[in-house]
């Protein structure tokens, strides 16, 4: 994997110069240790930090087409690069490396508009038409990789991570108010806001076109579902071996590497699926690696014991103690350059380090399984409500939450009127847009408690209302548990899982996550099938479970799914004081970064550092806080330490 | 698959972890058996909704409709029946 930055000019605007682009590649060393490129002309810089995983001596970048016409400076991965390259070889290309980069230039000589469409793989790639003087930038289907740009002073600027943008900045940048609230909503900025106000990403499945004619945004693929009953009428038994044979080809092809690949394994299903598979179709000797925890609630290790020994893999733990999380945490927040909920990000940062300690730089993970293929306690929760909706007024209906929360004390009438009031939100109105994600916006939002007066104020637009729009008007059509998937894709998904908690922690060490289950032609499978095949009721990933029982132990099939999850709040107060985050969350500071009410802050970090047990909520709202806090120290108030060495 | 079938195959994976249907038999309490609690019981109101269509009632929520494979089947055939 690389990092990728450039600027183009626009209709008025200076010609990039060379210092310029060289002076974005720093920040993004990180995700290319091993070679920089830059290539400029008068319109155009296109600039380049290179992981070596494919053709480690041929693959320098930018790369161009036969007589320099067409240029591309790309980060990711074309898995399907060798069947691309026979064919556009058998219509006369001429390819001068083995690279999977190259297929790029000569694919949109033959295809233009529509390379995006044949590619298999994760990327975010800038091509330059000379001729044409016509700039691409195109990114993949769910986001798994960013991109993200800026268009002032005459250019448009773009990076694979804001850090390598803001040293084209004239000024600081600003948080957007908006995107906090987003984040203290859904838990992510919605697409295409940042939480750098006037930065922008480029959505998943999007392409940016920049031409003398002007800026053109557009989608080339949607997560989309058919209109219910309309689905892949194959039996069970089909469905089920053409899920298995597809995962196996995701899988194969995901293998495809000059250097070393293993694979992550959390003790879950999907992770667990995925080394099965990579067993079953590969002789080589293959690596996994997994976090544990020494608190015991958030702790897999017997379930990766168990597989490493059915699998016969060679297995490297790495041992997450709780307060290896607050340590770490101000440097992740700088990696994942956003506020986050949660300190989950943290341990999978670390885990990357260990990765590349072991001198690896790919692995395989089981990310994406359920969004695509219906795994989350949401959908339950989601599929519970609506059956309860179907009858507001029984008493005995919402009791099946419980089977979810086993924590719920719903036994006494007081239970049955907190679920009510908790669980029972937009009961009415079952079939709104964003019925299944009514209670996570709830419970999220308690963190906005927190907001200054003048803050709460500036806010101009609901968090909701955004999120809303992400959802096309087909989906009145579709199945709520689909409704719900394709919700659970544009936000989580693609907004923190795949970012913050994901690329961001993956290339922080030069690291290279492949993502299997997220194989368009997974996506598109599993988005034909009836919902049911997914989940049974409240039986999670059925199809997946069917199609993987003949190949792993019955534990791990059958085990209930653990969401993944880190010590939050006690982290930072395990025995010791860490001094950034006394001065980050001192009075002075939150009234000089003005977002927080510094007196009820106040009291909540009290009740953190207490060591008595934080609900839910209070641990979000603290790392919400915190991570806030970090993010505007490092951004808006480091500023100059990012800005261009003029 | 018959209705019948499709009960017993879905009370087996999800309550027991087979695939092996003969683990539950037919006219067994699934209570007394401990293969099922009352939350239980709404999973399997819940499957059955999703499944076959129908609405259960507040009323219907009874051990005598839905407390073994055979009361399942009839409470279900009674239901269709009632339906069209």
């Amino acid at each position: 994997m690389c990092g990728i930055a450039g600027i183009a000019r626009m209709e008025g605007g200076p010609p990039p110069g060379e210092r310029e682009i060289r002076a974005m590649l720093p920040a993004l060393h990180h995700r290319g240790p091993d070679g920089t490129g830059v290539y400029r002309d008068e319109h155009v810089a296109l600039g380049h930090t290179r992981l070596s995983i494919i053709d480690l001596e041929g693959g320098s970048q930018p790369i161009h087409n036969e007589d320099r016409s067409v240029w591309v400076s790309f980060n990711g991965e074309i898995f399907n690069y060798i069947e691309l390259r026979d064919e556009l070889v058998a219509l006369g290309h001429r390819f001068q490396t083995q690279t999977d980069t190259e297929v790029l230039v000569h694919g949109y000589e033959e295809w233009g508009d529509d390379l995006a469409g044949h590619l298999n793989g994760q990327f975010a790639i800038a091509l330059w038409d000379l001729r044409a003087r016509r700039l691409t930038l195109l990114r993949d289907r769910a986001g798994i990789l960013p991109l993200c740009y800026r268009i002032g002073e005459g250019r448009l600027a773009f990076a694979s991570e804001v850090k390598s943008l803001l040293t084209t900045l004239p000024a600081a940048p600003r948080l957007d108010p908006i995107a906090l609230d987003q984040i203290f909503t859904g838990w992510s900025p919605v697409s295409p806001r940042t939480i750098f106000a006037g930065i922008q990403e480029l959505p998943p499945g999007h392409r940016l076109v920049l031409d003398p004619s002007g800026v053109r945004v557009s989608s080339y693929w949607r997560w989309e579902y058919p209109a219910v009953g309309d689905y892949d009428r194959r039996s069970e038994g089909e469905l089920s071996d053409e899920l298995y044979a597809l995962l196996a080809d995701a899988t194969r092809i995901r293998l495809r590497a000059d250097v070393p690949v293993g694979a992550y394994l959390s003790g879950g299903l999907d992770s667990s699926a995925l080394v099965a598979l990579i067993r079953r179709h590969s002789s080589a000797p293959l690596r996994t690696f997994s976090i544990g925890f020494d608190s015991a609630e958030h702790d897999e290790s017997e379930f990766q014991q168990q597989l490493v020994e059915h699998l016969g893999v060679e297995h490297t733990r790495t041992l997450c103690e709780t307060a290896a999380i607050g340590d770490a945490f101000f440097e992740t927040i700088r990696h994942a350059e956003m506020p986050i909920l949660r300190t989950a990000p943290v341990p999978m940062r670390l885990l990357s380090q260990e990765v590349h300690r072991q001198d690896y730089r790919v692995v395989l993970t089981g990310e994406g399984a359920d969004e695509v293929l219906g795994g989350y306690d949401i959908f339950k929760e989601a599929k519970i409500r609506q059956f309860w909706s179907r009858d507001p007024d029984s008493a005995l209906r919402p009791l099946l939450l419980k089977r979810l929360y086993p924590w719920l004390n719903v036994g006494a009438r007081q239970g049955l009127e907190y679920l009510r009031h908790f669980y029972g939100v937009g009961l009415d109105e079952p079939s709104a847009p964003l019925f299944s994600h009514l209670t996570r916006f709830q419970t999220t939002a308690q963190c906005k408690q927190f907001y200054s007066t003048p803050f709460a104020a500036s806010i101009a637009d609901r968090a909701e209302d955004a999120i809303e729009a992400l959802v096309p008007a087909a989906a009145a059509t579709w199945d709520p548990f689909n409704r719900a998937q394709q919700i659970e894709a544009r936000t989580l998904m693609s907004g923190y899982l795949l970012s913050a908690q994901g690329d961001r922690m993956l290339m922080a060490h030069s690291v290279e996550g492949r993502f299997p289950y997220l194989d368009h032609r997974v996506i598109e499978f599993a988005a034909r099938l009836d919902p049911r095949l997914k989940m049974r009721a409240l039986g999670e990933k059925h199809l997946l479970k069917r199609a993987m029982r003949a190949h792993l132990p019955s534990a791990i099939v059958d085990r209930h799914k653990q969401p993944y999850r880190a010590p939050d709040a006690p982290a930072f107060f395990a025995g010791r004081d860490l001094p950034w985050m006394i001065e980050l969350l001192s009075d002075r500071k939150l009234r000089e970064f003005g977002y927080f009410d510094a007196g009820r802050v106040g009291l909540l970090v009290a009740k953190a550092r207490s060591g008595r047990p934080l609900a839910f909520r209070d641990n979000m709202a603290f790392v919400g806080v915190l991570s806030t806090q970090v993010w505007h120290h490092q951004f808006i108030e480091g500023f100059s330490r990012w800005r261009r060495p003029d | 698959m018959d209705p019948r079938q499709q009960i017993r195959r879905y009370i087996a994976e999800t309550f027991l972890f087979t695939t092996d249907e003969s683990a539950v038999v037919d006219s067994e309490s699934l209570m007394k058996k401990g293969i099922i609690d009352s939350t239980g019981a709404l999973e399997v109101i819940l499957f059955l909704e999703e499944t076959f269509g129908i609405q259960v009632e507040e009323q219907e929520m009874l051990p005598d409709n839905l407390d073994s494979i055979d009361r399942l089947v009839a409470f279900l055939e009674r239901k269709r029946s009632k339906a069209t």
